[in-house]
């Protein structure tokens, strides 16, 4: 296809478009006619064509039947009160109704189209997608008008104050979005801090009953929330707390452990606890390997192993996850002896 | 009726819309009422006008044309399942205990965006259903714009004047994305919660705005009461809202540029072939909307998605293992799962999280690319030309295999969404898939290029064989002379112009400017067009076609000699020199008898190939 010889380009004088890198071909492969029409089943016999128009109504009526059954079924399924099988029933045969409907509509209205319906193509030309020169003539000229009488392009001072206006005005919008958080908290200094405090008790999670030192046997593991949490509403931000202060807690051989040089005392007899918030992205890391000593977190894969302190040794996560300091109260409770001394979960920008 | 004149009467050269002699008449046209009623909105809108315009619009017809149709009216569906949810929904992370029919829920304590969604799936009858429509709706409109954008990607849709619309398209592919991910978190379960999590714990990776912007997006710390709240504002009203605009302007622009067409006979450049708007493809567009539509409807009906009462309310403390995102989220997931470990570093005091930083720049980066894909083509190619056929995707070598590149990286990103899964299925160690699936996100795209590009090559060359040599009968036949040859059917000629690729391309050769300087852009630009066309073919011309025709000839003359000399030499053996020889009559006369085009014997004279043929025509 020889570009000059197409008249999407020849009809306009002014544009002669590049066609860059390409290149004419002298001697393009011939365009065949317009092939013969392929005549239809429907097209050649009238019987067909019967079928196919009875083909169509049959399944308009058809869809008229689905929707009274879909009503019906409306009626006929109720939900039972505490009944799955009903919701089922329910969802199922109004469903099927409504499918049926519309599915035969849709196949009827395409039949239609497809057998009955002429299938005359027709040709039409494309103009090129610009305008004619004289329309984009008229178009520069009013925009050159405009500029004229506005002196838009020409008093500087004025254009540079109006853009400068505009951009301050958007300013006082924005400000107001600062008020999508609370005016008098900082984010930083509520990251770093969860609600364990010193002799806090370590407690069951969701039941909230306090654990004994005793009842932590080797090997098991336990999921852990402050004894105070289960008095915190949710009003008062008990999702928010728990969110923070969850805690997994271990009991390993007290040689299996190669705590830290700082942190010898956090221990009491091999039991361990750690934040269980992964310091990736904050998923719980919920799943612990008893044989192995590993915790795994199932949104990405971290893994920790708390032998070593929970250090990272799979997966994304780069910090370890922080440890809960632990010893044992007068009456054998396992307790807090403060809260985290590093900030728990993700990382943000101001930690360190 | 003949044929002749039946056949002119299926293709037209007239236009579809009808020019009436007697439009000047007072008297409206049609029946009373129905031009009545014309009538009277015409006075008021001239809307004569815009279905004068549109009302016999022609549009060319394909099967992968529909594939935009199916993210459109999933849009629909979506759009009005919604609307029904909306009635019943309550967007509020206000606690409140469950009263409903679901008996393992009741006395829970939970949102009252859980309890209301759990009322509409258990209380109200038909609202699963909406609810499943809406949701199995959704994941089909973003399937549905996945397999539009791979299909307008693959046939260079994208070319002038249609960049626009491609980024206008991808602009709304994002949007869907963003409006899949907030409808899913709004029921406030434990789910749609550790999702949010994940999005909590993302932000805050960000360098110097992460902690404030999650702090002003949860309005306080993580969960807070408020996120579902303004997630429901984003889902309902401002996506939507851009949503619906763009895709206003998508088919305005669709219906502005016409839509492309692949090569056909009388399909050219600068014509479209097709059936009017009315009324062909508004019963085939209309029926196909009730066909997604009752589709979708079938799937709810039959297939549970989304059990949130499995799941149960939010708390930070439980996760299941194996759980897996909506499909479309998948790739985001997978790609912080591929972060080898410790990428996080103290540096100035502050914390930079680079396992977060790098999955986040580098999705936004392959996304900047996918959006911007057909500017960096056109000023590879320096094509300034519209371009309205559709090409295949075996013509565009290097386009093609950057596709599959593209595609290849995306889904190795999104196997790995689902690494824990493959591990268990497949008993593999789950270190071993991750580090399998990192090695293949570098090392896959790149063999995905060079294969796709040596296939897209290869059928090139099927191609031409088959335009010059016509295709293989599945006739062997033996000659006298104890050869055997494969009988080759020449391809009609209609089917032969839809195999003949119309473009051919040069790479840059630079020059000097004005100036006599070469700007280092150009000779970016000449370096990227020679990998860009580099193993190109040079286009068949006709006179390539004749030549292989009159070869064809000579063959046959060749193979007829050879058979007659045979024959007659079995009979001067047999001692009847002059006995006749009888043609065999196997009624199969459409057939050439071309041997295999791999042992066409050279022909000195006129067995040259294609390029230099060219070089001779232009030296003329």
């Amino acid at each position: 296809m020889a570009h000059e010889e197409d008249p999407l380009e020849h009809e306009r004088a002014s544009w002669k478009p590049s066609p860059g890198l390409a290149v004419a071909v002298t001697d393009p492969v011939h365009t065949p006619e317009v092939p013969p029409h392929r005549e239809r089943v429907t097209d050649k016999d009238p019987a067909a064509m019967k079928r196919a128009v009875r083909t169509v109504y049959t399944l308009f009526y058809l869809s008229v039947a689905a929707s009274i059954w879909a009503v019906a079924a409306y009626m006929l399924f109720p939900i039972e009160d505490g009944s799955l099988v009903s919701v089922r029933d329910n969802n199922l045969f109004i469903g099927l109704g409504i499918a049926l409907a519309l599915l035969a509509i849709g196949i009827a209205t395409i039949h239609w189209s497809k057998a009955i319906m002429s299938d005359k193509e027709f040709i039409e030309p494309r103009h090129a997608t610009r305008g004619r020169d004289a329309t984009r003539r008229a178009a520069y000229h009013a925009f050159e008008d405009a500029n004229e009488e506005s002196g838009f392009g020409r008093r500087t001072m004025i254009r540079n104050s109006l853009f400068a206006a505009l951009v301050a005005s958007v300013l006082p919008g924005l400000t107001l979005f600062r008020g999508l958080a609370p005016q008098d908290e900082d984010p930083v200094e509520l990251l770093s801090h969860t609600m364990w405090t010193k002799g806090m008790r370590l407690a069951r999670d969701p039941e909230g009953t306090p654990i004994r030192a005793s009842e932590v046997t080797l090997g098991s593991a336990f999921h852990v929330i402050p004894e105070e949490l289960a008095s915190v509403s949710h009003e008062d931000g008990y999702l928010e707390a728990k969110a923070k202060a969850i805690v997994l807690l271990m009991r390993l051989l007290p040689e299996q452990l190669v705590p830290e040089e700082n942190k010898m005392d956090w221990t009491y007899d091999g039991i361990v606890a750690y934040s269980k918030v992964c310091t990736h992205v904050g998923c719980p890391v919920a799943l612990y390997e008893q044989q192995t000593h590993h915790l795994l977190c199932p949104c990405h894969q971290s893994q920790f192993d708390v032998s070593r302190g929970a250090a990272v040794i799979f997966g994304p996560a780069a910090r370890p996850l922080p440890q809960l300091p632990i010893a044992v109260d007068d009456e054998g409770y396992l307790v807090a002896q403060s809260d985290f001394t590093e900030p728990v979960g993700p990382s943000f920008w101001e930690r360190h | 009726m003949s044929t002749a004149t039946h056949d002119t009467e299926h293709v037209t050269l007239e236009p579809a819309v009808h020019e009436d002699a007697e439009a000047t008449r007072d008297k409206p046209l049609g029946g009373r009422f129905i031009s009545g009623a014309a009538n009277y909105i015409d006075e008021r809108t001239s809307l004569s006008g815009f279905v004068k315009e549109l009302g016999r619009k022609v549009f060319p017809d394909h099967w992968s044309f529909m594939l935009g149709e199916i993210a459109l009216w999933s849009f629909v569906v979506v759009l009005l399942s919604g609307t029904f949810l909306t009635f019943f929904f309550q967007a509020s992370m206000v606690p409140t205990h469950y009263t409903g029919a679901y008996l393992p829920m009741r006395g829970i304590e939970m949102s009252a965006a859980l309890e209301s969604t759990l009322r509409l799936s258990f209380d109200i009858r038909g609202g699963l259903l909406v609810r499943q429509i809406h949701h199995w709706a959704a994941l089909v409109f973003v399937a549905g714009i996945g397999v539009h954008m791979l299909r307008v990607f693959f046939t260079g849709a994208f070319r002038k004047p249609r960049e626009l619309n491609w980024v206008i398209g991808f602009i709304l592919f994002i949007l869907a994305l963003g409006e899949g991910f907030t409808g899913y978190s709004l029921p406030d379960d434990l789910l749609s919660g550790n999702g949010l999590r994940i999005i909590d714990g993302m932000v805050k990776g960000i360098p110097l705005i992460g902690t404030w912007t999650s702090f002003l997006l949860f309005g306080g710390e993580f969960p807070g009461d408020q996120i579902v709240g303004r997630l429901y504002t984003l889902h309902i009203l401002l996506l939507p809202a851009i949503l619906v605009g763009l895709l206003v302007v998508h088919l305005m622009l669709m219906v502005i540029n016409k839509h492309t067409q692949f090569a056909g006979p009388a399909r050219t450049n600068s014509n479209v072939v097709g059936f009017p708007m009315m009324p062909i493809y508004m019963s085939k567009m209309g029926g196909f909307f009730f066909l997604t539509f009752g589709v979708i409807v079938l799937i709810a009906s039959l297939f549970t998605i989304n059990p949130i009462w499995a799941y149960g309310p939010y708390d930070p403390s439980p996760v299941s293992a194996g759980t897996q995102p909506d499909w479309y989220i998948g790739f985001a997931d997978g790609a912080l799962r591929l972060v080898p470990p410790g990428w996080e570093f103290v540096f100035l005091n502050h914390t930079w999280s680079f396992n977060i930083l790098v999955p986040l720049v580098g999705l936004g980066l392959f996304i900047v690319l996918v959006l911007i894909y057909p500017f960096i083509e056109a000023w590879v190619t320096g094509d300034k030309r519209e371009r309205h056929i559709a090409e295949r995707p075996r013509n565009a070598a290097t386009r093609t295999a950057i596709g599959a590149a593209g595609v290849t990286f995306y889904a190795v990103l999104w196997a790995a969404a689902s690494s824990d899964i493959i591990a268990t299925h497949f008993k593999l160690t789950m270190e071993g898939v991750i580090h399998a699936l990192q090695a293949l996100l570098i090392v896959g795209p790149v063999i995905a290029y060079f294969v796709t590009k040596r296939m897209c090559i290869a059928l090139q060359k099927k191609d031409r064989e088959i335009l010059l040599h016509g295709f293989e009968s599945g006739r062997i036949v033996r000659l006298p002379g104890g050869e055997y040859i494969e009988v080759h059917q020449p391809i009609d000629d209609y089917e032969r112009w839809k195999l003949v690729d119309a473009d051919a391309f040069e790479p840059l050769v630079v020059r000097p400017n004005s100036r006599g300087r070469i700007p280092w852009h150009q000779n970016v630009r000449a370096a990227v067009s020679r990998w860009f066309f580099e193993d190109r073919l040079a286009p068949l011309t006709q006179s390539d076609l004749d030549e292989a025709a009159a070869h064809q000839h000579h063959t046959l003359d060749h193979i007829a000699d050879e058979e007659h000399a045979e024959i007659q030499g079995a009979h001067e053996r047999a001692g009847v020199p002059d006995a006749p020889q009888v043609p065999i009559d196997d009624g199969r006369h459409g057939e050439t008898a071309n041997r295999p085009s791999n042992v066409i014997v050279p022909e000195p004279e006129d067995g040259k190939k294609a390029p230099k043929n060219r070089e001779k025509d232009l030296g003329q």
